[in-house]
């Protein structure tokens, strides 16, 4: 039981990261910062269906990290869901096609760890 | 392509999603302590703790997060954001040791010098290394 809301707070999570990424990277870099420029993104946003999307994931990670820490202490649910930046990092390698070098292996891993760190 | 604008820019969006995120905890916390236990999935309490102040500012701060963040995705790669975004961590236990005097254990301290550590490898790393287009620009035939 614990093992699978695990999962879920880390598959829904990393897929609600990866969806944002997917729509901004299809939005294009924000350039301009005037308030009539931010608003027109908003709005674009709300229309952008990876982002919509993405709501829903990261609504589902959300809440089943609280019913995770309900049943489980944080010293156990922190350095189980801390793996994200891993898979996260993985995901953006082959289906986002970053350029993922060893700095970031090596930056993704210790985050990683002293997030598990942090939880005893 | 690592230019000084996009160091900066990218150094500037990433502390306010950072400070943002480390603030709206810290209301959200503060604001839900206050209110009192919520222990239903009734939505009635939810609703009503949205509008006393702290949890409102809270509700405030972590939508200006997902937004900056978005902001930030619109140029820099996902694996650049996801760990450098992670020192909030880092900045949540200072503020905890510093200002609200909790107690940081040994173990605590490695914890944050192992993030830092980790935010300040990937930090050196060009935030951008997929082809990246402007908003609000139509693109234009070749």
């Amino acid at each position: 039981m614990i093992g699978a809301i695990i999962a879920l707070v880390v598959i829904s999570g990393t897929l609600g990261d990866l969806l944002n990424s997917l729509g901004m990277k299809r939005h294009g870099e924000i350039l301009d910062w005037s308030a009539a420029s931010m608003l027109l993104t908003v709005r674009e946003l709300a229309t952008n269906w990876y982002i919509l999307a993405s709501l829903p994931a990261m609504a589902i990670s959300f809440f089943a990290l609280l019913s995770l820490l309900s049943v489980s202490t944080l010293s156990f649910a922190v350095p189980m869901t801390a793996s994200s930046y891993i898979l996260e990092t993985a995901l953006a390698k082959y289906l986002l096609k970053e350029k993922v070098d060893w700095h970031r292996w090596v930056g993704a891993s210790l985050v990683a760890i002293g997030v598990a760190l942090l939880s005893f | 392509m690592r230019t000084a604008t996009l160091i900066w820019k990218t150094a500037v969006v990433s502390l306010l999603v950072i400070a943002a995120n480390v603030a709206g905890n810290y209301t959200l916390l503060r604001g839900m302590h206050d209110f009192g236990e919520v222990a239903t999935f009734a939505p009635g309490p939810y609703i009503h703790a949205l509008f006393t102040p702290w949890v409102a500012a809270g509700v405030a701060l972590m939508a200006g997060w997902f937004l900056l963040r978005l902001v930030l995705l619109s140029w820099a790669d996902l694996s650049y954001v996801a760990p450098i975004t992670a020192f909030a961590y880092v900045l949540t236990a200072i503020i905890g040791h510093f200002f609200l005097h909790e107690r940081v254990s040994a173990l605590h301290w490695a914890g944050i010098l192992v993030i830092t550590l980790g935010v300040g490898v990937v930090a050196i790393t060009d935030p951008e290394t997929t082809p990246v287009h402007a908003a609000h620009t139509p693109e234009r035939p070749h």
